[in-house]
């Protein structure tokens, strides 16, 4: 289907692909998204879409704070910190 | 006694008279899975020490008196839900080094019931397949149908209650992926209605279709299990209100003779096309003559949309599994591939981290949701799962249940149709018009193939209407071999 | 050429909410990093997000301080982009359903007219973690992750630096009101992207825009806005074209410097929540709400001068703080007299509250004590020295005025021949400064004033006491 830029798609799901990957996905998408092109035959006007296997509104929380992880124990499983921070490659802005 | 070979209702009955305890049962099992690492492969972790930890405090506590629904009772859990302390990798290489530090909800029901954890089973990576083949740990074998693959994702659940390795296991579905493994094991798998059990602490895939349910032996443990599961959780919005019944009375009160009396299963026309397998057709229509004798009136129900159902599923389920699965970015927690730059190494790190079956569905996910393909693919998706939903509300006036298969074929050999994506995609075309539907549906044994490898048959109900379908599956229910 | 200036600004608001957005963390400022954090907001594998319903309702609030139509029907939605202060690499946000619509804030537009700044629309969002930035690393706090934050989008409605920091001075003072945050602009409570462009006047079409993002104070944004105005201006006499882009103000250098730019950053691949259910608000849930709204304070300030006949200045100081104007209309309906009443709010009651370092709403000081204290001030049953050495104690003790006074006797003193008997004493006593005062030293009169006074134990009626001094100088 014309438009599956896998370059561009690929940037935006910041996924490093090999050469061969970008062969090999690009040409099985293309068949996955010529496949599910099917669904354009359906006459959807005026259809509402399904968001949820269920349609409840108004689920709230009440605004009183728990108990969350010490900082320890959220740091425990960074790949790298710096103090109490989780460490990052220079961030240039 | 083969205690491995026990049921849960079997063994709350040893335990409760005393015939054997928890740590026998435990350690029963942790040889046997051992054992069968090298071959069967059910298991991503096994976590004996903590297993038998948990079998002597329970052994501890009903020997003071306590009674629990599963006390001292060994359950296996998919590797795709936080158990404290525990890892959890959802059987992908981008989870390794991450330890949970929470429980999921059902976790913590499952440990308020007394249950012993023995280890993480193996599925296919976030979720992702049909066959278990795409874990980043290896695959699973089909412990019944030897060569074969389990099925998927819940693959690894599966074959460890099949083979005996777990007196029940927790799996989770999407799309089919507690229904067809357990087809293909020859055990029973519920997919609860959507809402009915709580996903908080199961690593998302499709936030929309996932539900967590029980792999069990037989109906009885199944409805056992989700008594302990079921309920509204206030850490996950989208699970319901519903009052919780006590499912294993389902079927009480049924006439023996004919325990189906009064129910109508609706056979829907979409289900039974020219691509199902001989075999498998021919099991179903067995199970279809057992239902009748036993007093089902039968009848003829159409879901017209079934057709759209995969690519449906492929749009809707890729779309959110790729937001879903953008937070695995090397950042907070698991494996990191260092780099100098931020943006090279979010790619380095997913590059290296997830197989090829998760970049396919990332990259194609993301582009649903692209800008200038969002209204033709992902909104018109929704749309097309409004049609599919109506399908199954409209059958449902027609008849209590719907009586179908549950995948188009019995269990492959491992190894064949890997580099076929829309081939195993086309596995669940049975499967996952319940899911965007969000009722409820039951897999249970139907028989074997000539070449011994288990079919089931799938039940499958309103929402909320787990009650009929533990009826229904009561009484459908083979003996066991 | 002569350029007309079009300002839109897009304001978040971080809510003063106990907990955070989507999950039971508190929110806080300034606590070491990461121990304000959970599962949740943290982005780990499985967990799932919940709404705050305070923040539900603070937005609400905002909304119909702002004169916004509420939604019927809300939801929230994901912006998906990689970030290291985004903890899901995806932002819980709301796109096309937000909670508030329409609206406006009413400012002195230029050349002094009242004009309205149309509201697009609010919206309620989660804020992301903090970056800090090191040598050769840079560091993520998540603290702050996950706090809501309600957007406030305007429509291209401001003309200049000046509107633009009177909009948001108003803003501000509404949200201040209304009690939905603290506003304090250095703890980053209040950040603007700000939109700028400049178009020939007349035209009809928009120029285009530069958005200076993430801006707290007025005074830089009225800088940067001063800066850019200038340079767009430039550019365009230049003949050159403004490049579309995302600047950032630099505090040092006094200029707007391009942001790095980020190709294809613009594809956020908005989809709707699939782990939170809709929001769907009844009337009857929105007037319960409404209830609990102030009055804005323009419109409060305007009531007061009517109400109570005082100048604008007086309402102004007093609505500062919505407590302050509570306590100054109680005491005024008390005592009967707005101006007296605001008089003493303003001098007084303010200036024991900045000298004993204690707040008005922790004193002992009630409106209906001061409001007595005045009434007996009015009726001249007391003097104001008397007052004024009344006060402190109220302030501290509380009590009841006119039962102290007469307790102890302190009634003004009015009776002539009382206070002549004063004044003759006082005269005998101090016949130097007598003498002083009538060789021509004015001054001294005013000495023999406080002698009367303390002669009369402070009771004497003071200006009984200028008028028999004279009299008897004379």
């Amino acid at each position: 289907m014309a438009g599956f830029d896998i370059d561009r798609v690929a940037h935006l799901a910041r996924l490093a692909l090999t050469d061969a990957e970008r062969q090999t996905f690009g040409a099985q998408l293309e068949t996955i998204v010529a496949y599910v092109d099917k669904i354009a035959e359906l006459d959807v006007e005026g259809l509402p879409a399904t968001l949820h296997g269920h349609a409840v509104n108004n689920i709230f929380r009440e605004d009183v704070p728990v108990e969350g992880l010490p900082t320890a124990v959220a740091l425990a499983n960074a790949p790298a910190r710096v103090e109490d921070e989780i460490r990052m490659p220079r961030v240039v802005e | 006694m083969d205690l491995k070979g026990l049921t849960i209702a079997g063994a709350l009955a040893g335990l409760r008279s005393g015939a054997f305890s928890s740590v026998e049962l435990t350690r029963a099992l942790l040889e046997a899975m051992e054992a069968s690492q090298g071959t069967i492969h059910a298991y991503v972790t096994i976590d004996g020490a903590g297993a038998l930890a948990q079998a002597e405090a329970a052994d501890r506590r009903r020997a003071a008196g306590e009674d629990l629904p599963l006390l001292g009772v060994p359950i296996a859990i998919k590797d795709n839900m936080n158990v404290t302390g525990q890892p959890c990798t959802a059987s992908s290489r981008i989870l390794e080094g991450y330890t949970a530090p929470y429980d999921a909800t059902v976790i913590a029901k499952l440990r308020a019931a007394g249950a012993v954890f023995l280890g993480r089973t193996n599925m296919d990576e976030f979720a992702l397949g049909s066959t278990t083949q795409t874990s980043g740990f290896g695959p699973t074998e089909n412990p019944v149908a030897r060569g074969c693959i389990p099925g998927g994702s819940s693959g690894g659940s599966a074959a460890a209650v099949g083979g005996d390795l777990a007196l029940a296991a927790l799996g989770s579905d999407t799309g089919g992926s507690i229904r067809q493994p357990a087809s293909h094991c020859g055990i029973v798998g519920v997919k609860p209605t959507y809402g009915r059990v709580s996903r908080y602490g199961i690593v998302a895939c499709a936030s929309s279709l996932d539900q967590v349910g029980p792999m069990t032996k037989t109906v009885e443990d199944a409805a056992l299990l989700m008594n302990v599961l079921s309920g509204k959780d206030p850490m996950d919005a989208t699970s319901l209100d519903e009052p919780v019944p006590d499912y294993t009375q389902a079927w009480a009160g049924a006439d023996p003779e004919k325990p189906l009396a009064g129910m109508t299963l609706g056979i829907p026309a979409e289900y039974f096309g020219e691509g199902l397998d001989p075999e498998v057709a021919a099991l179903t229509e067995r199970a279809k003559a057992r239902a009748e004798a036993l007093g089902a009136a039968l009848r003829p129900v159409s879901l017209p949309h079934a057709g759209y159902g995969i690519p449906t599923y492929y749009i809707c389920m890729t779309a959110e599994v790729s937001a879903n699965l953008a937070r695995f970015d090397g950042v907070r927690y698991g494996m990191r591939a260092p780099c100098e730059d931020v943006t090279e190494q979010y790619k380095r790190t997913r590059a290296e981290g997830f197989g090829a079956e998760v970049k396919r569905r990332v990259l194609l996910g993301t582009f649903v949701l692209s800008s200038g393909y969002y209204d033709a693919y992902y909104n018109r998706a929704q749309k097309v799962r409004t049609l599919i939903r109506r399908d199954f509300e409209a059958a449902f006036a027609q008849c209590d249940l719907l009586l179908a298969p549950v995948t188009p074929e019995p269990a492959w050999p491992l190894g064949v149709y890997q580099d076929d994506p829309i081939r195993n995609y086309l596995s669940d075309v049975l499967t996952v018009g319940v899911n965007l539907a969000g009722c409820c549906a039951l897999s249970l044994p139907a028989g074997t193939t000539a070449a011994g490898k288990p079919v089931g048959v799938q039940l499958i109900g309103p929402n909320f209407g787990e009650m009929a379908l533990f009826r229904a599956a009561k009484a459908l229910e083979l003996p066991r071999a | 050429m002569d350029y007309e200036v079009v300002i839109g600004l897009e304001t978040h608001v971080q809510l003063k909410t106990a907990t955070k957005m989507f999950c039971g963390c508190g929110t806080s400022f300034g606590a070491s990093p990461n121990s304000h954090v959970c599962p949740v907001c943290l982005g780990y594998p499985g967990a799932l997000p919940t709404m705050n319903r305070e923040a539900i309702r603070y937005t609400v609030m905002a909304g119909l301080m702002l004169g916004c139509k509420i939604a019927q029907y809300a939801k929230f939605d994901r912006k998906n982009y990689f970030y290291p202060d985004s903890s899901k690499d995806y932002q819980i946000t709301q796109l096309d359903y937000p909670l508030c619509l329409g609206g406006g804030v009413e400012i002195a537009g230029e050349g002094g007219a009242r004009k309205t700044v149309r509201i697009h629309h609010i919206h309620l969002e989660e804020d992301v973690g903090k970056l800090t930035h090191r040598a050769g690393c840079s560091g993520v706090d998540f603290n702050r992750a996950g706090t809501p934050l309600m957007e406030i989008v305007s429509q291209p409605d401001l003309r200049s630096a000046d509107e633009a920091i009177a909009y948001l001075t108003a803003l501000r003072e509404m949200m201040i009101y209304a009690g939905v945050s603290e506003c304090n602009l250095e703890e980053g409570n209040m950040r603007s992207d700000v939109n700028v462009s400049l178009r020939p006047r007349g035209q009809e079409a928009y120029g285009t825009k530069v958005e200076i993002k993430n801006m707290n104070t007025f005074s830089g944004i009225h800088a940067a806005l001063l800066f850019e105005i200038a340079r767009q201006k430039a550019a365009l006499d230049a003949g050159r074209a403004i490049v579309q882009e995302t600047r950032r103000w630099d505090t040092e250098a006094f200029e707007t410097f391009p942001m790095r730019s980020k190709e294809n950053a613009d594809d956020y691949r908005y989809f709707p929540e699939p782990d939170l259910m809709p929001i769907v608000l009844s009337a009857e849930q929105i007037a319960e709400w409404a209830k609990g709204l102030p009055e804005a304070p323009a419109k409060r300030r305007e009531r007061m001068v009517a109400q109570y006949g005082i100048p604008e200045y007086d309402a102004g100081v007093l609505s500062a703080d919505r407590a302050l104007a509570d306590f100054f209309e109680a005491t005024a309906q008390r005592c009967g007299n707005g101006k007296l009443a605001s008089n003493w709010v303003m001098a007084e009651v303010l200036a024991l509250t900045a000298k004993r370092g204690v707040a008005l709403g922790d004193s002992a000081l009630t409106p209906e004590a001061l409001g007595d204290l005045l009434k007996l001030l009015e009726a001249k049953t007391i003097n104001g020295p008397t007052a004024k050495a009344l006060l402190p104690e109220l302030f501290e003790k509380g009590g009841d005025p006119a039962a102290i006074v007469k307790e102890r006797g302190l009634g003004q003193v009015s009776d002539t021949g009382a206070v002549e008997a004063f004044v003759d004493a006082a005269l005998a006593a101090n016949p130097k400064v007598v003498a002083d005062f009538k060789a021509g030293k004015q001054a001294a009169l005013g000495f023999l004033v406080g002698q009367v006074m303390k002669q009369s134990k402070g009771k004497a009626s003071p200006q009984l006491v200028q008028e028999l001094l004279r009299k008897k100088l004379a």
